[in-house]
């Protein structure tokens, strides 16, 4: 009735089991995804920890192991005698699955240097190749980053990637440029991770013209290390007004699969099993998001906040872009966020007593011991104000870096002289996100789901009607992967299994003095509600999971909630756990300088959300 | 998950270490099987390729790339001295010629036609590794280096600063829970590992520099105090390369914290012995922790009972000593005294696995048990 891994044709029709792991740096997590009456729902979920390491050295043992606890908790049999994930022949086999699919960031992920000819053009294009992708970018090499050159060979040589990828230079323009940096690279001898006679993998995606010396380059004769294995795509600038980052992302997608997987222990044998590409986790995130985005004509922001590094993804009208804060995090960063954020920045969002000093010291207590957990509500209370700076600092990247094509030439006229308006602006705007997903431990864990709502709302600051949500399992790089082989199972368990609504924030875009009104409202629908807040006010209306109202709000003159200044709007808000959140503390949000003051707004938010109710909270955690 | 709980860190009294001695890059290897080394042999070395110096041939005398390989007077492959000329452009009518002088000495590498760019090579860096341990080489890894191996008493600690170093064991404090000021700090020390007790202060680290002493190893340090020596605030724990003149291992954690009784009993008692130290602290994946090794005589230590190995290998159990490693019970050591199976809510309103601890005082509180690490009966 069923045969081990004889991976059968991807029809979507008969696929109605679905097995997906994410092999994790420390944790290998495998759900079972199922059509129930029709429609795909996640059932079962199981996790064991990741074996890339000795003594196993072999990640597929902990894919066994994590789909061995589906099977136990399913009662379907999915591992097969030999240890392969069994696949079946027919839909009424009760045995083993349609088909097997993963994602990776196990052994450090994908750890990528770019190197472009301009930093703020082609380097950047390269740079937002790779991190959509999936990739870390450890280094941005550019003729004009204010190094000299022997300061770029020497950081080139102290690296060790996974791969290079190259570009500059817009095709048919001039080519010295790029093979200039070529040129630097290949004597630099960078050496992969890998070691031993691996052969350095360079993408190459610039100047067409220049290809023929860019392989001349990289052509190493007689050489010991190892030398380069060099691909060719299209260029991912052909000109200045258009970026085509597509062929160099699929190559970057290719050469891991190829090179850097194969030389991870056990994936040659999860490679076989699988029944679509692996793909590196954070792309299989941005695929996913991406795909929801497009389906449902919406904008997305997308966060995962781990202990190490805060990964953020957006899509605004269509355009995709993903950054990693690589020492902003929890555990292991939670000290570099104190360091990069300033203490005194943190314990803004404190309205209890704490002793700088004595923090500091639980601050790295926390970072060489990253697996404890707070045990007090004071320690909580920290922590989460910690997790508002990890996260605002990281969103803040994240912008910088999202942003319309640098150096594209722009026709102004009269009417232009008053806009700030250049090229290179970001694209990511708080006023037309329409959803905002959280994930990774601080948001998903939070005691109190008010909590992750004014986490998001605190750092990410959105501005007129933006629905919350989080991931509660970090599913998305499972659904991300599974889209790309069934759109409509992975859509469906994303909107039923994945995404828990928290509720709504909406928020006044403007500035203006305590007391003086911001905005009145009116809801109908599943809850009927009306009032007015003056500025620095924040009110919560409750609205429960699955409800929607229709709100109607009207700002005060100077404040926008998405028609413009002063003028009236009404939309659908959904509702949850946080309910409605009327947020009139102004855009950008400011808290009073006076540290008392400040304390009595921080108390106000914290009382109108109940976020730490019934909590017993004493000051320094005693 | 297996496991809720942090295993302690590794205390032993007696333990037969290995260490691995590697060449970042493949080279030679200067012992053999069976060879005998002590800590500041070199075990191997090797030569990495010299820098290289760009320069920028075309634009220097003026020319179009493509002539620069016509006007080199070095040619791929000879040597170069820096300040000696290695090209000439051709001049207007054979004057007014513009001599070119090399920036580095080396080899040249690269003569570029399309870039004009000239590549010159630096002599190799020799790159050598020493022992560090004092032992017996037992195995050899061909073109990477050896495996070292002794009997040793060996001791983790939780964080460090500084690297590869040894010296003599010097005991600065009269207890583990003494405080390391300066003033236990005495010119003898220089070149010693400086055995504190519990929080070592900043004058005291100074002072460990100031008469040059090899390493500090106490049980706690304020944050404050190691912003204050490393002249920035510590963003991410991945250490071992700070020059500051000194290798600093903390045992226990940041604050005012002893050192564990059991720890410090066993440095102490090897007073005027060799310790090889380093501080090296490297927290994600493959955690490094920074450690103590003092090589010992046969039979030494032979009869000490391992309390951490023995508490690990029956997993948590009552009466099982932990310490409490979270606020609000922070550095408190007591022993398992309930281990309740279902989870508690916390006062932080989370949900978790607890266990309850009894202190020596008697008292009793209930803690996560992801909040406590194992120690020493």
């Amino acid at each position: 009735m069923h045969s081990e891994p004889d991976l059968p044709d991807l029809d979507p029709d008969r696929i109605k089991v679905i097995v997906a792991t994410d092999c994790g740096s420390t944790t290998t997590k495998a759900i079972m995804i199922e059509e129930v009456d029709g429609v795909y729902r996640q059932t079962f979920r199981g996790e064991a920890p990741t074996t890339v390491e000795e003594p196993f050295a072999d990640v597929t043992v902990g894919v066994v192991n994590s789909v061995t606890e589906l099977q136990e908790l399913s009662g379907r049999r999915l591992i097969a005698e030999d240890g392969t994930i069994i696949r079946r022949t027919s839909t009424d086999d009760p045995v083993g699955c349609d088909i097997y699919i993963s994602t990776s960031s196990a052994g450090g992920g994908l750890q990528m240097m770019v190197a472009g000819v301009v930093r703020e053009m082609t380097a950047a294009s390269a740079k937002r190749a790779a991190l959509g992708a999936g990739a870390i970018v450890m280094d941005v090499i550019a003729s004009n980053d204010k190094r000299r050159p022997h300061e770029q060979i020497q950081r080139i040589r102290e690296l060790r990637p996974d791969m290079v990828l190259l570009s500059g230079g817009t095709d048919g323009g001039n080519s010295t440029q790029v093979v200039q940096l070529a040129e630097l690279v290949a004597p630099a001898k960078p050496r992969p991770r890998f070691g031993g006679a691996y052969q350095l993998p360079i993408i190459y995606a610039g100047n067409t013209d220049a290809r023929d010396e860019i392989e001349r380059v990289f052509t190493v004769e007689d050489d010991a290390t190892g030398g380069f294995d060099l691909s060719i795509v299209e260029n991912l600038r052909p000109t200045m007004e258009r970026e085509n980052l597509g062929p160099a992302r699929d190559c970057i997608h290719d050469v891991f699969l190829e090179h850097v997987m194969a030389h991870a222990p056990g994936y040659d044998k999860l490679i076989d099993w699988t029944n679509a590409p692996i793909m590196p986790t954070p792309g299989a995130v941005g695929d996913i998001l991406q795909t929801i985005a497009r389906t449902q004509g919406i904008n997305a922001v997308g966060v995962d906040i781990g202990g190490a590094t805060t990964d953020v993804f957006s899509v605004f009208d269509g355009t995709f872009n993903r950054t990693v804060s690589a020492n902003l995090g929890m555990s292991y960063s939670i000290s570099n966020v104190c360091a990069e954020a300033g203490m005194d920045q943190i314990l803004r969002w404190v309205h209890l007593d704490m002793e700088e000093r004595e923090l500091r010291n639980r601050v790295k207590n926390k970072m060489i011991r990253p697996t404890t957990i707070p045990q007090s509500a004071e320690a909580l209370v920290f922590e989460q104000a910690v997790a508002r700076e990890a996260l605002r600092l990281a969103y803040q990247q994240h912008k910088e870096f999202a942003t319309t094509l640098k150096g594209v030439q722009q026709q102004r006229t009269v009417g232009d002289v008053f806009s700030q308006e250049v090229s290179g602006s970001s694209i990511v705007d708080g006023m037309t996100l329409d959803l905002l997903v959280g994930s990774g431990g601080v948001l998903s864990h939070a005691p109190r789901m008010q909590q992750t709502a004014m986490m998001l709302i605190d750092s990410f600051e959105p501005e007129g009607f933006t629905t919350l949500a989080k991931d509660s399992i970090f599913m998305m790089p499972h659904l991300g992967v599974l889209s790309s082989v069934h759109e409509r199972a992975a859509m469906e368990v994303f909107e039923k299994d994945c995404l828990v609504v928290l509720g709504t924030c909406i928020a006044a875009k403007g500035q203006g003095k305590p007391g003086k009104p911001c905005f009145s409202y009116r809801m109908s629908g599943g809850t009927t509600a009306s009032g007015a807040l003056a500025y620095g006010d924040l009110v919560v209306v409750p609205l429960g999971a699955g409800e929607t109202a229709e709100v109607e709000v009207a700002p005060a003159r100077g404040f926008d909630l998405g028609n413009g200044p002063g003028k009236p709007i009404t939309r659908t808000a959904k509702g949850g756990p946080a309910g409605i959140i009327l947020d009139a503390r102004g855009r950008r949000l400011e808290l009073p300088e006076d540290p008392e003051q400040r304390r009595q707004a921080v108390t106000r938010m914290v009382k109108a959300t109940g976020m730490y109710d019934d909590l017993e909270l004493a000051p320094n955690g005693a | 998950m297996a496991k809720a709980y942090t295993p302690g860190l590794k205390v032993a009294a007696r333990t037969t270490h290995r260490a691995r001695r590697l060449l970042p890059i493949a080279g030679k290897v200067c012992v053999s099987v069976g060879d005998v080394v002590t800590a500041d042999d070199v075990v191997a070395e090797t030569f990495m390729d010299g820098d290289i110096t760009p320069m920028n041939m075309a634009n220097r005398l003026s020319c179009p790339a493509s002539e620069v390989a016509g006007l080199m007077l070095k040619q791929i492959g000879d040597s170069v001295e820096q300040g000696a000329p290695i090209a000439r452009s051709k001049g207007i009518f054979g004057a007014f010629k513009t001599e070119v002088i090399s920036d580095a000495t080396g080899t040249i590498e690269q003569v570029s036609s399309v870039t004009g760019q000239v590549m010159v090579r630096g002599a190799a860096i020799p790159v050598q590794v020493r022992a560090y341990l004092s032992g017996k080489v037992v195995e050899v890894l061909p073109r990477e280096g050896c495996i070292i191996e002794n009997d040793v008493m060996f001791v983790q600690g939780i964080f460090g600063i500084g690297g590869e170093t040894e010296g003599i064991i010097r005991v600065a404090c009269s207890s583990h829970d003494q405080i390391l000021e300066a003033d236990l700090i005495t010119s003898e020390m220089k070149g010693a590992v400086i055995l504190g007790g519990a929080r070592m202060t900043a004058a005291a680290l100074r002072k460990a520099i100031e008469v040059e002493a090899a390493a500090v190893v106490s049980g706690g340090l304020d944050d404050e105090d190691l912003k204050e020596l490393l002249g920035r605030d510590l963003g991410v724990a991945i250490t071992g390369s700070e020059k500051i003149g000194i290798t600093v291992i903390v045992t226990e954690g940041f604050g005012d914290i002893a050192m564990a009784a059991r720890t410090w009993r066993l440095l102490a008692d090897r007073a005027g012995r060799i310790a090889s130290v380093n501080g090296a602290t490297q927290i994600r994946a493959g955690v490094m922790r920074p450690e103590i090794l003092v090589p010992l005589e046969p039979g030494e230590n032979e009869h000490e009972v391992d309390p951490t190995l023995a508490k690990q290998a029956g997993m948590l159990d009552l009466g099982t000593t932990v310490r409490v490693i979270r606020d609000p019970y922070f550095g408190l050591l007591g022993e398992v005294s309930a281990l309740p199976t279902e989870p508690a809510v916390l006062g932080s309103g989370s949900r978790a696995r607890v266990l309850e601890v009894r202190f020596p005082d008697g008292a009793t509180a209930v803690v996560p048990r992801a909040n406590v690490e194992l120690i020493e009966g």
